[in-house]
């Protein structure tokens, strides 16, 4: 880009070019009084845009509860913050890096993770959890391989490097994947009540002041692309992709906390999509302020950079801060020490105007409050999904061995083991990652240093059902990652969502979206767990299909003493097994149709979010009196996927009696009706459970005991706990290796 | 001056990154790669003008830093 | 017994060496930064896991520029007790306090999981705790931990025991299916000619407390503890 072309004048091509409606225009021309130039041009097209404005999500977003005694700061921040005790708070969030990821997949899941770390630290939080959740294309399909490989590499690359562990997640395989892959990151922090920092900006003439980096040519541009459908094309978008380096996030994390060990920052953003612009712009308005920022001053890593491209930039590993007058030359002693750029771009000012200069000239000037408060809000056209007709389970034929249908489930795509992506992830590195709360288990337990609480936290979503019924599908996420931390014993705390959708300005995906939305909020509300922070992501289609919606959860809770923990893993012969909830046997949109009859078909299983509530509370009180040894959520594969997920994790066996009774065996054995628990106690604790649940009218049921080599379902099933192992363990490996090998 | 370093693991070093790209070469449809080694190429600009001086210089930049000699070769090339 | 840990910009397991000593010997380790030319006396030195100046170009090739390391090398020379953890380890041999070299991984994955070790030393300052072939249970996190060396320095280290960790398995052997990263002869672990300089890739810091899955760790900083306050 030349000077010559930032003078043109603006033609409707450029406009349209910058994902700008004519309407739009209309406002923006309406705001400035005049024509934007070209770099206005681009900070309205980038602070209008999807990502940065939600104009599409934010009259849904409006209606998820976000208040708990225990919230600090809910959505709005860089991220949310909950209150765990003793002065401290736990800081989070997750979003989704998506786009970047499916053209560059290694690059756009790296720097997805430094995005969310950033988001944390900002907020003064020593980030102590990475998470993700991931969804690929059908295994079979040609990308699917390489995206996998680059993705899981780039996580491991970026989080193993600035020593934060990568302790959880979840991956799924799906054809409505194919050509826009799913990749949200979310990262935890600890941080000191008093010490948590957040982004309005305040105080006449009071320095910004940018630390981190240089700026380059790179990124430019990227939130507007991930507010636009890929078409095949898009495969050209090479550059606009960001590189990440680790090592300067690692430095920043250090410098930015060490700085805020003092009180020399007033408020401090990152810069993530949208760079310089949206950062300051957000800063300013927060604070109700204007900002005159000199671009001269902007530390440059390429010549001749012009407005526009400093303004547009998302080169990574860069933050924003305003400095308590005279703190300067102290704050730019930390950044020196640890090698990081320091310069002070501006200052506050009371013109409400973000004015930029550059080599002497005022190159925009706009009124903050048209960019922030005018930015169009959308009250999408959407329809009420369709409801889909229950699945006739007696037309199908019923499979003669269970043995391989069980088989198949644990060792397929989408129940097998994923040891092959988390030990690419330093999952132990801060040493507080607990022994049950290493990946592989329900949810990911960290020991809050130095304490003996530790947060449990885990990512879920079920697409399958959110696409068969977005409102009962939006409430499985949320009590899914409920169910999985009550598991550990751990009391669920509030939420981040990450919500991946198609095409907004279609009515169907708008109403998967909305419906969506109100099922995550009854859950929320029901079940005491506010959204506190989250990220959407639309336009997720490629030649104009749709993913399916997947709305990822990421659960927070915290319990006060780990050693009262409990992981999946059964433990010794003789522990009596239990089913704590009720089971009917619902197939509908199960993983058993999908991947043993090949049919996506049915409504998903009701969610009563007051059992959830209730048993939730019931387990957790077993676990914390001690009555429990092992505990397992019972989810996709319903009873039978979850035993064998817990004999494979304790390398032992058990014997359990069909209890199918009225219901066929495919349907007690596989169904996967919600609110439900596996249990593992010795003889005498069962026996205080059941008794506890009869009195609470919970329903509880004794199955079977642990022992052995084999898993025993009445005569149906009986398989070497080895060979279950074999089939879980060697599916990912197996199919990854197969790269190498493909004609 | 400006000089060319080209860092080559020495033979008979195993190179893993080396095998990959070789058996994906051969999975692209490219036969006949006997071997394929990976190494590092590095551009140093110099201000010194004497090029027996810069020469010595860079082979002890390569000695102390920029291989490491247990398992790395090394070459320069300097555009005089 | 006083301990020092050294800092790197990207050493990312600083704190947890620095909890593991403060926890087993009782006594705060001194945290000294990249740029520091000098430091307190101390009995031992450690340099930790992470990735220092970003482990561009090689794993652990900056280290030794920097100003601490001239102190450490001189230290270690003297006789002084070092041990190198994961890019400690790196940092070492490229600084030439212990032969060889750690490359990309065989599998080209960064591999972190905890593996079983044969302790084929015992008597060293770092290892006394542990029964000589001893299999213990330690986690790896790393990309380049693929031991390499020429043969006669190989038949060094064989003979004359300085091969203080091998990578095997369950039952101590360690086969060719039990190398996690194709290190020659298995190895995890080295030390130097006079015994004061050990340097391994597993993380001995990441096993002290039942809660994080296991001590078999612990043993290592006793040895270190006890061999140091007797001396």
């Amino acid at each position: 880009m030349t000077k010559q072309e930032i003078a043109q004048e603006i033609t409707s091509e450029m406009v349209a070019e910058h994902g700008l409606t004519e309407d739009e225009f209309a406002n923006i021309v309406k705001a400035l009084g005049r024509d934007p130039n070209f770099t206005e041009l681009g900070i309205y097209s980038v602070m209008w845009s999807e990502h940065c404005s939600y104009k599409s999500s934010k009259v849904h977003l409006k209606k998820l509860p976000t208040e708990a005694p225990w919230v600090i700061c809910g959505p709005g921040e860089n991220a949310g913050v909950i209150d765990i005790g003793d002065g401290q708070a736990a800081i989070f969030k997750m979003e989704s890096h998506n786009h970047p990821s499916f053209i560059e997949p290694y690059q756009g899941a790296a720097t997805g993770v430094g995005g969310i770390l950033r988001d944390v630290f900002t907020m003064g939080a020593r980030p102590v959890a990475n998470l993700n959740a991931l969804r690929f294309g059908a295994a079979n399909h040609e990308k699917t391989r390489h995206l996998v490989s680059g993705v899981v590499a780039g996580i491991g690359g970026y989080g193993n490097c600035v020593g934060v562990p990568t302790v959880g997640g979840e991956t799924g395989f799906d054809a409505s994947y194919n050509g826009n892959i799913l990749v949200n990151a979310m990262t935890v922090g600890i941080a000191d009540q008093n010490k948590i920092f957040y982004s309005a900006a305040a105080g006449m003439g009071k320095p910004v002041v940018y630390v981190g980096s240089k700026t380059g040519r790179d990124g430019i541009h990227g939130a507007t692309m991930a507010s636009t459908e890929f078409s095949e094309d898009n495969e050209e978008k090479r550059p606009t992709v960001q590189v990440g380096d680790p090592f300067t996030e690692k430095l920043l994390i250090e410098a930015c906390l060490e700085l805020m060990s003092s009180d020399a920052i007033v408020a401090i953003q990152d810069m993530g999509a949208a760079g310089l612009t949206s950062s300051s712009v957000e800063m300013a308005s927060k604070g109700g302020v204007g900002f005159a920022l000199n671009l001269d001053h902007v530390p440059q890593r390429e010549e001749n950079m012009l407005p526009y491209e400093m303004m547009l930039s998302e080169s990574q590993e860069r933050m924003l801060m305003i400095l308590e007058p005279g703190k300067e030359d102290f704050a730019k002693a930390i950044f020196e020490k640890w090698g990081l750029d320091f310069a002070i771009i501006g200052e506050i000012t009371d013109s409400g105007n973000l004015t930029l200069s550059f080599q002497g000239d005022v190159v925009a000037d706009i009124p903050i409050n048209s960019l922030v408060d005018d930015a169009p809000e959308y009250e999408r056209p959407w329809i009420k999904p369709l409801s889909r007709k229950p699945v006739d389970m007696d037309e199908l034929e019923k499979p003669e061995d269970y043995n391989k249908v069980l088989l198949d489930l644990v060792g397929g795509p989408n129940l097998s083991s994923r040891a092959w992506i988390w030990e690419q992830y330093d999952h132990m590195v801060m040493a507080d990652t607990l022994k049950g709360g290493r990946p592989g288990g329900d949810a990911a337990l960290v020991r809050i240093h130095g304490t003996k609480k530790a947060l449990a936290m885990s990512t879920d979503c079920t697409p399958r059902y959110v696409e068969a019924d977005p409102f009962e599908g939006g409430k499985q996420a949320v009590a899914e990652t409920y169910r999985n931390i009550s598991a550990t014993g751990a009391k669920p705390l509030a939420i981040t969502d990450c919500l991946n959708f198609g095409n907004p300005e279609k009515p169907e995906v708008m109403g998967q979206f909305a419906k969506a939305c109100e099922g995550i909020g009854e859950a929320c509300r029901v079940l005491e767990y506010p959204v506190v922070s989250g990220n959407v992501s639309l336009y997720n289609e490629t030649n104009g299909e749709a993913i399916k919606p997947t709305p990822a959860i990421g659960g927070v809770g915290l319990i006060e003493n780990y050693e009262d923990a409990v992981s999946i893993d059964f433990k010794t012969d003789g522990h009596a097994i239990l089913v704590v909830g009720e089971t009917e046997g619902h197939l509908g949109a199960s993983i058993y149709l999908k991947e043993i009859f090949g049919l996506e078909e049915g409504e998903p299983p009701f969610v009563s979010l007051g059992q959830e509530k209730k048993h939730g509370e019931f387990v957790r009180s077993m676990i914390e009196q001690g009555h429990v040894r092992a505990c397992h959520d019972i989810s996709d594969g319903g009873i039978a996927v979850a035993l064998a997920e817990m004999c494979m994790a304790g390398d032992i066996g058990a014997n359990v009696a069909d209890e199918s009774d009225s219901l066929s065996f495919q349907a007690w054995a596989y169904g996967e009706d919600q609110a439900r628990y596996i249990i593992a106690a010795e003889e005498h604790c069962a026996a205080k459970i059941m008794s506890d649940a009869a009195i609470m009218g919970i329903p509880a049921f004794c199955i079977g005991t642990v022992g052995g080599k084999k898993l025993e379902i009445g005569n149906r099933i009986s398989i070497d706990v080895a060979d279950l192992k074999s089939a879980h363990q060697s599916w990912m490996p197996n199919y990854m290796a197969e790269e190498n090998k493909k004609s | 001056m400006k000089a060319r370093i080209h860092i080559t693991l020495k033979e008979g070093v195993l190179d893993p990154q080396g095998k990959a790209i070789q058996l994906a070469l051969g999975d692209l449809g490219f036969g006949g790669v006997d071997d394929v080694r990976q190494g590092k190429y590095i551009e140093v600009d110099l201000a010194e003008t004497d090029a027996s001086k810069a020469k010595d210089a860079l082979d002890d930049m390569c000695k102390k830093l920029l291989s490491n000699t247990v398992i790395e070769n090394y070459t320069i090339d300097l555009d005089e | 017994m006083k301990s020092a840990v050294i800092v790197f910009p990207g050493s990312n397991c600083d704190r947890d060496i620095q909890v593991a000593l403060r926890d087993i010997t009782g006594v705060e380790p001194t945290m000294v930064w990249h740029g520091d030319s000098d430091f307190e006396k101390v009995d031992l030195i450690a340099l930790p896991g992470g990735f220092s100046y970003g482990d561009y170009l090689r794993s652990g090739a900056m280290a030794p520029t920097s100003p601490v390391m001239k102190e450490v090398v001189k230290r270690a020379k003297d006789g002084v007790a070092t041990l190198g953890i994961c890019n400690g380890f790196q940092v070492l041999t490229e600084a030439g306090l212990l032969p060889g070299a750690l490359m990309r991984n065989a599998g080209l994955k960064f591999i972190c999981k905890d593996v079983k070790l044969r302790v084929d030393n015992s008597t060293s300052i770092f290892t006394n705790q542990y029964e000589q072939g001893e299999v213990i249970n330690i986690p790896v996190a790393h990309h380049d931990g693929n031991y390499f060396c020429d043969e006669d320095t190989l038949e060094t280290l064989e003979c004359n025991s300085r091969i203080a960790f091998r990578y095997c398995d369950e039952t101590g052997d360690a086969s060719h299916e039990a190398n996690i990263n194709g290190s020659l002869n298995n190895i995890a672990g080295i030390l130097n000619s006079k015994g004061n300089v050990l340097g391994l890739m597993p993380h001995p810091e990441r096993l002290i407390d039942p809660v994080q899955g296991g001590t078999d760790g612990r043993k290592m900083f006793e040895s270190i503890l006890g061999a140091l306050t007797n001396a």
